[in-house]
C-alpha cells in the first residue's frame, strides 16, 4: 500500500498570467504504516503536494503510484482511491454540516454506498478512535468546543476506513492542551491501526515529537527528507527557507559551543533532558 | 490605559425555537489595569473568555455588568464610542477577514479616512504606518498576493494609521507559519518601543509572551493567574490545569531539575538555559579539583 511519486510537476493556471510552478520534479515513496511529517513555509508547495495524494489535483507531468498502480492511467478507480486516502483539511470543522455529530460522521460511508447499519458501525468506530465522548453523539456539531469539533471532523474521514490519513495542520487554533490531545490521539490511532499518517504542521516541536520521517518542502521542491534528528541537524539551511529547528536543538548546539560535551541531535524535550543530565552526571561521577 | 472593574459579560442561551433557556457568563467579574506603554499578554484555553474580554477593549461588546474604561472613557457610554475605537485598535486572527482594500495603501488609508482625517494627512499616515511594519515597498500591491504574515502586518498598519494608543491583537499569529509569526511579533515589539503604544496580545503560543510586562491567565471567565512571564511560567503544574503549557525551554529546564540538576525556576530563553547549565557544569568541575 505504498505511495510513490515519480518526477511530479504541477503548474497552476498553465498558459495564463497567473501561471505558477507549484511542484517541481518531486519524487518520493511513503511505505504503508509510516508516520510522516511535512514542513515548509506558506507557499512552499506542501498543500499542493498532499492534494495529489488522493487525486484531487492531477500532476501536469510525472506519475503517482498507489499500491503499485499508476493513478493517472485510463479507467483508474479514483473513487476508491479517495476512500483509501483520507484528507483532513485545515479547519475541517468548517465542513461539518449535519444536524448531529453521528449523522455527520455517517456521511462519508453513506456516500461510499454502504448500508445504514454498516455506516453506523463505522461511525461509532471512528468516533471511538478519536476519543469523542458518546454522550455528545446526538449533539449539533456547532455546539461543540473547538477540540471536539475537530475530533468529529477527523472521525468523518476515518469512518471511510482509509489506509492513509493526511492531516493539514490539525491543531491550528487549538489551545495547548487541545493540541496535545489531538496529536496524542493521532499517534495512538497510528499505533493501533497501522494506518499511514501524513501530518502537515508549522510546529517543529510537534513534528519532532511524533513523526519518524520529515519531508521538507521549499519552493515546490523536496529540500530534505529523513529522520527528524537528521533533518534538524540542517537547522541553518532550514532557517534560510523560513523554517527552524525545535528550540531544544538550539540549546544543544549552544551547550556544545560552551564546551559541554553533549550530542547535538536531540529534537524533543525528553531526549535533550536525558542527554544533558547524562553528561552532567558523568561529570559529577568523575570527582 | 485599559481598566476594568468587576467586568461581567452575559448573554442569553437560546434553543432552536429562539426561546431563552439560560444565561452564559463569558466574563465573570474581571479587574484589570493595563498602563500606557505596557505589553500585556492574555492566555487561556479555547472558550476561557479571553476573546470576549478583548472585544470589550474597543467596544465591540459592552459590559452587562461592571465597567470598562479605555483611555479613561467608559465604553458603555455611546457618546464615547468614537473616542474608544480610536484609542484602541484591534487585529484579529484571520488576515483575510480584515483586509478590504484592493491595493495595500488603500486598505491602510481606510481607517483614517473614516475618521475624517484630511487627505494629505492620510497619505502621510499611510506611508508612516507601512514603513513602521516594514511593508512600504508593497504599498501598490494587491493584498491577496501577500503571505499570511505580510497580510497581518498590513492589518496592523491599518490599525496604527488611526494612531491608537493601544493595539489589541486577538491570536494574530494562529494561522501563520513560523516565519510569519516571528514577523508579526517583531513588528509589534518595534511599534511598542518606538511609539510607546500599549500592546495587548492574546495567544496560544507561550513563546510569544516571554517579553510581556504582565501576563494574565483566564479560565471560565475569571483571571486565575497574574504576574510576570517568569512568575507565571514557574508554575508548570498550575498552567497545565488550565490547559496551557510553558515554553519548550522552560519545560526542558523543569525536566532537568526533575533529574536532580539544580537550575533556577522560570527560565524563559535559550541563552538563559545554556548559561545556567554551563554554570552548573563549571561548578561540578570545580568540585572535582
Amino acid at each position: 500500500m505504498s505511495i510513490r511519486l515519480e518526477h511530479i510537476n504541477y503548474i497552476y493556471s498553465q498558459g495564463s498570467a497567473y501561471e505558477k510552478h507549484a511542484l517541481k520534479d518531486v519524487s518520493l515513496e511513503i511505505p504503508q504504516g509510516q508516520f510522516v511529517g511535512i514542513i515548509g513555509h506558506t507557499g512552499s508547495g506542501k498543500s499542493t503536494l498532499i492534494q495529489h495524494l488522493n487525486g484531487l489535483l492531477i500532476a501536469s507531468s510525472g506519475a503517482l503510484y498507489y499500491n503499485g498502480q499508476n493513478i493517472y492511467q485510463d479507467k483508474y478507480d479514483m473513487k476508491s482511491l479517495r476512500s483509501q486516502v483520507g484528507l483532513v483539511f485545515q479547519y475541517p470543522e468548517h465542513q461539518l454540516f449535519e444536524v448531529d455529530v453521528f449523522t455527520d460522521v455517517c456521511f462519508g460511508p453513506k456516500n461510499q454506498g454502504l448500508s445504514k447499519q454498516e455506516c453506523e458501525i463505522r461511525a461509532k468506530e471512528a468516533l471511538e478512535l478519536v476519543g469523542f465522548p458518546e454522550k455528545h453523539y446526538s449533539q449539533s456539531p456547532f455546539e461543540l468546543s473547538g477540540g471536539q469539533k475537530r475530533r468529529a471532523a477527523i472521525a468523518g474521514v476515518l469512518a471511510m476506513r482509509p489506509k492513509v490519513l493526511v492531516l493539514d495542520e490539525p491543531t491550528a487554533g487549538l489551545d495547548p492542551k487541545g493540541r496535545d490531545d489531538i496529536l496524542d490521539q493521532i499517534a495512538q490511532l497510528h499505533g493501533q491501526t497501522g494506518m499511514t499518517v501524513i501530518l502537515v504542521s508549522h510546529s517543529m516541536e510537534d513534528i519532532a515529537r511524533y513523526v519518524e520521517r520529515i519531508i521538507v518542502m521549499n519552493k515546490g521542491t523536496k529540500m530534505l527528507d529523513g529522520a527528524p534528528r537528521e533533518v534538524f541537524s540542517h537547522y541553518r539551511e532550514l532557517e534560510q527557507v523560513g523554517l527552524a529547528a525545535p528550540q531544544v536543538t538550539y540549546i544543544m548546539h549552544g551547550l556544545k559551543e560552551r564546551g559541554i560535551d553533549v550530542r547535538t541531535d536531540a529534537t524533543t524535550v525528553e531526549e535533550a533532558a536525558e542527554e544533558i543530565s547524562g553528561t552532567l552526571h558523568f561529570l559529577r561521577g568523575h570527582r | 490605559m485599559v481598566q476594568a472593574r468587576k467586568l461581567v459579560y452575559e448573554y442569553e442561551k437560546r434553543d432552536d425555537e429562539g426561546n431563552v433557556i439560560g444565561m452564559n457568563r463569558a466574563v465573570d467579574g474581571i479587574d484589570i489595569d493595563i498602563r500606557q506603554g505596557q505589553f500585556a499578554a492574555i492566555l487561556g484555553h479555547n472558550g476561557s473568555g479571553k476573546s470576549t474580554l478583548a472585544k470589550h477593549m474597543n467596544a465591540i461588546l459592552v459590559p452587562t455588568g461592571g465597567t470598562m474604561w479605555v483611555n479613561g472613557r467608559d465604553t458603555k457610554d455611546p457618546r464615547e464610542l468614537m473616542h474608544v475605537r480610536q484609542s484602541a485598535g484591534m487585529v484579529f486572527q484571520n488576515p483575510d477577514n480584515q483586509i478590504i482594500g484592493t491595493v495595500v495603501e488603500e486598505d491602510v488609508g481606510f481607517g483614517p479616512e473614516n475618521l475624517g482625517v484630511p487627505t494629505d494627512e492620510i497619505w502621510k499616515r499611510v506611508e508612516d504606518s507601512l514603513r513602521a511594519v516594514g511593508m512600504l515597498e508593497y504599498r501598490t500591491h494587491s493584498p491577496n498576493k501577500l503571505s499570511g504574515g505580510q497580510k497581518q502586518r498590513v492589518a496592523i498598519a491599518g490599525v496604527i494609521a488611526m494612531e491608537p494608543r493601544c493595539i489589541v491583537l486577538d491570536e494574530p499569529t494562529a494561522m501563520l507559519d513560523p516565519n510569519g509569526r516571528k514577523e508579526v511579533i517583531r513588528t509589534v515589539q518595534e511599534l511598542r518601543k518606538r511609539r510607546n503604544v500599549t500592546v495587548i496580545l492574546i495567544t496560544h503560543y507561550m513563546e510569544e509572551v516571554i517579553d510581556a510586562d504582565q501576563v494574565y491567565v483566564m479560565d471560565s471567565g475569571h483571571i486565575v493567574m497574574k504576574g510576570t512571564p517568569r512568575e507565571i511560567f514557574s508554575q508548570v503544574e498550575e498552567l497545565k490545569k488550565y490547559r496551557l503549557d510553558v515554553p519548550q525551554v522552560t519545560m526542558l529546564a523543569e525536566e532537568l531539575r526533575r533529574r536532580g540538576i539544580s537550575l533556577p525556576r522560570g527560565i524563559l530563553r535559550r541563552e538563559e538555559l545554556v548559561d545556567a547549565v554551563d554554570r552548573y557544569a563549571c561548578m561540578l568541575k570545580e568540585n572535582q579539583s
